[in-house]
């Protein structure tokens, strides 16, 4: 008797080993190239190439060089702007869009809800000589603009989508009872549902400001000088003073200093930011 | 008298239904507007200028020519290089996304003390910028100076640096290799969503009735998750089939190794023949039309949920 349970709680044991080490073989493959590019980012250019799995000697020339280098700031900056009215925009259009969607029943809702579900298997590619046309039409190119139009093509769908199905879940008899007070439309909006829906709104108005921010294709395209460049495009046409060598420590320094924003981001709202990336996708 | 009240009531309902139409149009029409002008028109503009021989620099003047790109595309070797090339990373691409995408899933599925540190861990390769991504792995996977060669050599699997990017057989899968520790952790949360929606009294029955894990996955798991595994993977194939960014990087510029977008891109900026480009673009298009029937269907359902 005592032999059958010592031999269970043994194999207990094995088991919670083996996941054990699973987990932490995962953990190391997720973490391990961004561990990688900071223990790179902080090895000056005689270090570099050294291939010790720790940092010996920690040196921040690196970071001190991107910082002070203007046009990386100014492309932050860029990034900022554009990621932020990108999210601020497609949140206030999905706002109003979606509470018809998810609350009421009429003719051509599915319609739109299809339409908005096409455009996100639209590969960018091929919008992209008609978005050239229409910024050009619009005059905005090389400008931050270009950039908020073309990105709405990208967020509108997805957050359309994600609100209106967090807005769906709003059980029905607190809509009832403002319609009951003879609140209109517009007030059970704003005075019942958005109080309801803010954690909803910052984790989608947070999934539109990462793929603004991280977006590539467009921002390579609709831009020109280094005044008007995005981070992502900054870091691709990153190549440091001399022509002949590639500044990996450099490259390295900006990318993380890149992707700390997102990252922390990511950490703290976590639980948040899978429920809204279900929540808009496929669910069985 | 009757008769009065019955046309006044009737003339109330069409009245409120009117207004109802109204109010739901009214709040749809700025997202529409933004729909219909971020999307639908530059999407047609584009189809159009595939039949057409416009230049960048000069999108005004432009003559009618007909099927003349697309059959110019077709006897593009390069262009072929790159249909090939985009099917070879999307199949070998999303199955390997999706096994290992299950196993994260599985792991999530758990309850286990430091799960929330985990699942934060397991989404920041997703969180992490494609272009930053690319310029880290090319760095480790340099030839010269990488970290991966290092540790290969070390651990005595390989004798000499392996050319990871170099080669354009081996950026290929090196452009595979990047795109599934990106993509895998979206994956995994899009099968956590569907383990959660499982019953979940099957598991703790398997698991009183001391049934092997192997046993559970492969007979409960497994049936039970096909739809929601299928469209996760319709999913992926769609949005791999996109693919850029990481490719611009990895292969900078190849034709070897360049895939339907960096082509279409290449020729409508580089080359500036926004005819030519737009042809493939549409090309490309129809490859993703192809998919997105099957997986529109199942999407059915997300729209019955929503009733």
């Amino acid at each position: 008797m005592i032999r059958a349970e010592n031999k269970w709680k043994y194999k207990r044991l094995i088991k919670d080993l083996i996941f054990v080490m699973i987990c932490i073989v995962v953990a190391v493959i997720c973490l391990f190239p961004f561990y990688w590019a900071i223990v790179s980012s902080l090895r000056d250019s005689a270090h570099i190439f050294s291939t010790e799995l720790w940092p010996t000697q920690i040196s921040f020339s690196n970071y001190k060089e991107v910082i002070s280098d203007k046009t990386f700031l100014c492309s932050f900056w860029n990034s900022a702007i554009i990621a932020t009215m990108t999210a601020l925009i497609s949140l206030f259009v999905c706002l109003f869009a979606s509470y018809p969607l998810a609350r009421h029943q009429f003719h051509g809702r599915k319609r739109v809800l299809m339409l908005a579900l096409s455009v996100t298997t639209l590969p960018q590619v091929a919008v992209l000589s008609g978005m050239f046309e229409l910024i050009r039409i619009l005059d905005i190119y090389n400008e931050k603009s270009a950039l908020i139009l073309s990105y709405m093509i990208i967020t509108v769908p997805f957050t359309l989508w994600t609100m209106t199905n967090f807005m769906n879940s709003i059980p029905k008899d607190i809509e009832e009872a403002a319609i009951m007070d003879g609140a209109s439309q517009s007030t059970i909006l704003i005075k019942v549902f958005l109080p309801i829906l803010s954690p909803a709104i910052v984790t989608t108005g947070l999934l539109a400001f990462i793929a603004a921010w991280n977006e590539f294709l467009f921002a390579l395209t609709f831009t020109l000088t280094n005044q008007a460049r995005t981070v992502p495009v900054a870091l691709a046409l990153f190549s440091g003073a001399s022509q002949h060598e590639v500044p990996y420590g450099l490259i390295m320094a900006a990318s993380v200093l890149v992707t700390l924003p997102l990252v922390i981001l990511v950490v703290i709202f976590q639980r948040r930011i899978i429920s809204g990336l279900t929540a808009g996708s496929v669910k069985g | 008298m009757f008769n009065i009240m019955k046309n006044n009531n009737s003339e109330n309902i069409l009245k409120k239904s009117h207004r109802e139409w109204l109010s739901n149009w009214g709040f749809l029409a700025p997202c529409l507007f933004v729909l219909i002008l971020c999307a639908g028109w530059p999407l047609l503009k584009t189809i159009y200028f595939s039949f057409t021989d416009a230049e960048l620099d000069n999108l005004n003047d432009f003559c009618f020519i007909g099927i003349d790109n697309f059959v110019d595309l077709a006897r593009d070797q390069d262009w072929w290089i790159a249909v090939r090339n985009t099917f070879i990373i999307t199949i070998i691409a999303v199955p390997l996304e999706t096994i290992f995408g299950m196993i994260i899933a599985l792991i999530l599925h758990r309850n286990f003390k430091g799960r929330g540190w985990m699942r934060a861990i397991v989404l920041i390769p997703w969180t992490i910028p494609t272009i930053v991504s690319a310029r880290m792995w090319a760095w480790m996977l340099n030839d010269v100076y990488g970290i991966i060669n290092e540790i290969l050599i070390n651990i005595g699997l390989i004798n000499e640096p392996i050319p990871w990017i170099a080669s354009n057989t081996l950026s290929i899968l090196s452009i595979i290799l990047v795109d599934v520790w990106k993509t895998t952790p979206y994956m995994a949360l899009l099968l956590l969503a569907g383990l959660q929606s499982l019953p979940q009294d099957c598991f703790e029955a398997a698991e009183v009735d001391s049934i092997p894990f192997r046993k559970t996955f492969f007979r409960i798991i497994i049936p039970l998750m096909k739809p929601t595994i299928i469209v996760a993977m319709i999913f992926r194939g769609l949005e791999t089939f996109k693919i850029f960014d990481l490719v611009y990087i990895l292969s900078s510029g190849n034709t070897a190794t360049a895939t339907m977008s960096t082509f279409a891109r290449k020729h409508l900026v580089d080359y500036a023949d926004v005819g030519f480009g737009s042809a493939a673009a549409t090309s490309l298009l129809f490859f993703i039309l192809i998919l997105a029937i099957f997986w529109i269907p199942f999407n059915k359902k997300r729209l019955k949920k929503l009733d």
